[in-house]
């Protein structure tokens, strides 16, 4: 029954999209408004039976319908409730389904919140949104169906792959996707706006607060999938280059560079051409993400049983939407720009926003080449290679130090010209400061920090310095008036100033975190019997004993370590070997003590057999053991930033219209008159 | 509007710089740190070179795995069931490394004919098998049963 109501909803939703794809989109075109107005109300139904789709399936793996063959494949009996409800989108056919939903409540939102958009603009907006969702649904119900039926109805499933049973699948892919897919809006703004053929300040105003909820989202999920991968031993730490989580990390730089051009567009009017440009850019990388991650055509640590078959679908989808889109931008972005651009000067904030996007457009060439080159190699027939982190990681540092030597000026500068002198004035003693704190950094703590480390004291407290002198100079001054070039008075902490200053705050404690850790961690692996200890960094890890802990489904070998500072003990730590019953497949979970300026960290590898027979408890492992110094900063930097985002996006200024529209002035007179009539 | 022309023929210009310098750049880079993939065949018939880091991909031999009595030090056999390549590692095996199933190790032809791995990576899925691997099988196949033919 669920089966058949899920492939049903399913088909609903892919015919609605297709309504939603294409009247509205010809009725803009033909100047029909009854086939424009269609547009929501097929927005809205498609998304709800996404929805129902999505519901019923989230219902066959709570009741355990074996008879439909995904649930069978990915759940069994005695898989609890919670990792039977993220199991949903556990594997290649409903983390598909996840995308639809994601892409719908998107869609849903922009149809509820675009009454005060020009009904021809929403129309094609709402379209362009449509086509991505039949592309999706489509690739869902004719490549991928997770309502396939499996008959006769097995007794028990198979069993959630043991990596996947943890709090990172219930959080990370829910939160990338809404920021993955959250890019399918600017997306659809820009191709709508080049259909229209002008870019009206009014709707790049429109589509920022989009844009930024759709960062903030894929920033924590990205931050949550570092974290996963930083706590699952064998997936190469918290960042590893690797080419799924490079393929996540493209469309976040594009998205950042494309934040910041928005606000050039919005206040300026400048970089039309480049914003739009940006907001196709940041959705094809989601595109290519989804492709390289789906497909498998990659190697790589986090991929999972993939289809190279289902790969091509998606790649064809991408040439399709990314290429139309292109051409279209090509065919009618010259005629965007031009006499309407304002000039700036080589000290500014447009040319410090500029730098801001090219430094962050490089960046993610330098990612994108890395991770393509072996997919071009292999094509090409010129061998199977894969690019170390070695080519990454210098690279990036390379690119990232200008722009962080550069950040604290832009929310300083002033539009068009600022003058460098005053620039200085204002952060010298930053300046000064972050020097002598990377100096007494390198001083005190020599032995264990690396230059790396002092870098990252002079990066962080650079930039933590500048968030201040932003912020007082925006409190004391009357200069914003002036900078902001607007002659109504304005006010002077508004949500989008608040917000960047909390996302480059994390920006501070991120940069700060990543060299801290990078340069100053120990990572030990050590065979360690019941009883034996060992000290890293003045700290004694003792390895008490082994016992055993059952959980619902594994049973598991449960080591104690404690770890002591002289006579104080200042933690105890589990970590556990795991045997889970479905597929018989071993797991280790490690135990962390979290804390703010360092993380200790032991795993357990294996047990290591000796020739001699040993009793049983005295048995010596194979044991990890880390010492982070301010892991948790990267992270909780990318907290901030998310934030920040969010912050920004609940800014009165992307809501108000200006009083140029005169729809909306007309109806502001209208009410005002009703309002006297009222009164009198 | 001269000067307005001239501009753009700076601004034109110092893009290409960029751009040629960033090409240039990342080129050199990339051609650093490319890790080449081989199979046991490819390195046991002299095909990779030895002094540069590349990917052995291949099944781990049955009954093949020996451990150091005192340190974390694992030696095993890398097979692509044609040819066979002893890698020595130091350290924690992944959770899916198993007798019989694929991997793929990160490391050095060592003088002495054996593979000192720096990671060995085995993959998230026991069902899944990285495409080289895979590969790497498949080509030996198709030259064992030409061998066949031939002989």
């Amino acid at each position: 029954m669920i089966a058949e109501l899920g492939q049903v909803a399913l088909i609903l939703a892919l015919l609605l999209a297709v309504v939603q794809a294409t009247l509205p989109l010809l009725g803009s075109l033909k100047g029909r408004d009854d086939w424009m107005a269609l547009a929501r109300p097929a927005a809205l139904a498609q998304t709800g039976f996404v929805v129902i789709a999505f519901a019923l399936l989230a219902v066959a793996f709570l009741v355990q319908d074996f008879s439909l063959a995904y649930v069978a494949q990915h759940s069994n009996l005695r898989l609890p409730p919670h990792y039977r409800l993220s199991a949903v989108w556990g594997a290649h056919e409903g983390s598909l389904l996840l995308w639809v939903l994601v892409l719908g409540t998107w869609t849903s939102a922009v149809a509820l919140a675009s009454r005060r958009l020009p009904l021809p603009f929403m129309a094609r907006v709402l379209s362009v949104l449509g086509i991505i969702s039949v592309g999706f649904i489509a690739f869902t119900l004719f490549t991928s169906n997770p309502f396939l039926r499996h008959l006769p109805p097995l007794l028990d499933g198979n069993d959630l792959n043991p990596l996947l049973q943890d709090f990172g699948l219930i959080v990370h892919p829910p939160m990338l996707y809404m920021g993955y897919v959250g890019f399918a809006v600017p997306f659809a703004f820009a191709v709508a706006a080049l259909i229209e053929g002008r870019v009206d300040s009014e709707w790049v105003r429109w589509s920022r607060p989009w844009t930024l909820v759709a960062w903030a989202f894929l920033t924590i999920g990205i931050a949550l999938g570092s974290w996963w991968a930083y706590y699952e031993l064998g997936w190469g730490g918290w960042w590893f280059w690797d080419p799924v989580e490079n393929a996540s990390f493209m469309p976040w730089l594009i998205g950042t560079a494309l934040i910041h051009s928005q606000a050039v567009t919005d206040k300026r009017g400048s970089f039309r051409a480049w914003t739009l440009l940006l907001a196709i850019f940041a959705f094809s990388l989601s595109l290519l993400g989804t492709f390289l991650v789906r497909s498998g055509v990659l190697t790589s640590v986090h991929a999972f049983a993939s289809d190279p078959s289902r790969g091509l679908y998606i790649l064809i989808f991408l040439a399709l939407v990314s290429g139309s889109a292109l051409t279209l931008y090509a065919v009618r972005a010259p005629r965007l720009s031009g006499d309407l651009e304002s000039p700036f000067g080589i000290v500014s904030r447009e040319s410090l926003l500029l730098s801001n996007n090219l430094l962050l457009a490089a960046a993610c060439a330098l990612v994108l080449i890395g991770t393509l080159f072996p997919l071009l190699a292999d094509a090409f027939g010129w061998g199977k290679f894969s690019v170390g982190p070695a080519y990454f990681g210098p690279y990036f540092f390379g690119l990232m130090v200008p722009l962080v030597m550069l950040l604290p000026f832009g929310p300083l500068s002033r539009w068009q010209q600022s003058d460098p002198a005053a620039l200085w004035r204002l952060l010298r003693w930053s300046a000064f400061a972050a020097i002598a704190g990377g100096a007494v950094a390198w001083i005190a703590w020599r032995d264990s920090l690396g230059w790396k480390g002092a870098l990252g004291v002079v990066g962080g407290t650079w930039l933590a310095l500048g968030v201040v002198a932003a912020w007082r100079a925006r409190a004391t001054s009357p200069r914003d008036v002036v900078a902001t070039g607007s002659v109504a008075p304005v006010r002077r902490l508004n949500a989008g100033f608040v917000g960047m200053l909390v996302a480059h705050a994390g920006m501070a404690m991120f940069v700060a975190g990543v060299l801290l850790t990078e340069s100053s961690s120990i990572e030990k692996d050590v065979r360690l019997a019941p009883g034996e200890s060992i000290t890293v960094r003045g700290l004694e890890f003792r390895f008490v004993s082994v016992g055993s802990a059952n959980g619902p489904n594994y049973q598991a070998d449960r080591g104690q370590f404690e770890v002591w500072r002289n006579d104080r003990q200042l933690a105890v730590l589990h970590p556990e070997k795991r045997l889970y019953s479905g597929g018989s497949q071993i797991m280790t979970e490690a135990a962390i003590d979290a804390g703010f300026t360092r993380d200790l960290y032991v795993a357990l590898g294996e047990p290591l057999r000796e020739a001699e027979a040993s009793a049983p408890g005295t048995q010596a492992w194979a044991v990890r053991i880390y010492h982070k110094p301010f892991m948790r900063w990267v992270w909780l930097g990318a907290v901030l930033m998310m934030f920040g985002g969010l912050v920004a996006a609940t800014d009165r200024r992307y809501r108000r219209a200006r009083a140029a529209v005169p729809v909306d002035a007309g109806r502001a007179r209208a009410a005002a008159s009703s309002l006297l009539g009222a009164a009198a | 509007m001269r000067t307005q022309r001239q501009r753009r023929l700076w601004m034109a210009g110092a893009i290409l710089l960029g751009v040629g310098t960033a090409t240039a750049l990342v080129l050199t880079a990339l051609r650093d740190n490319l890790e080449h993939f081989y199979s046991p065949s490819d390195v046991v018939e002299g095909r990779a070179p030895a002094d540069r880091t590349m990917r052995l991909g291949g099944l781990v031999l049955e009954e093949s795995m020996t451990r150091a009595p005192q340190s974390l030090e694992v030696g095993f056999v890398v097979t692509d069931r044609f040819k066979e390549l002893p890698v020595r590692y130091t350290g924690i095996l992944p959770d899916l490394f198993r007798e019989g199933q694929s991997v793929v190790a990160t490391g050095k032809l060592g003088g002495d004919g054996v593979f000192v791995a720096n990671q060995v990576l085995a993959k998230h899925d026991e069902t899944y098998m990285p495409a080289e691997v895979a590969d790497a099988i498949e080509r030996a196949k198709t030259k064992k049963a030409q061998e066949a033919k031939s002989l």
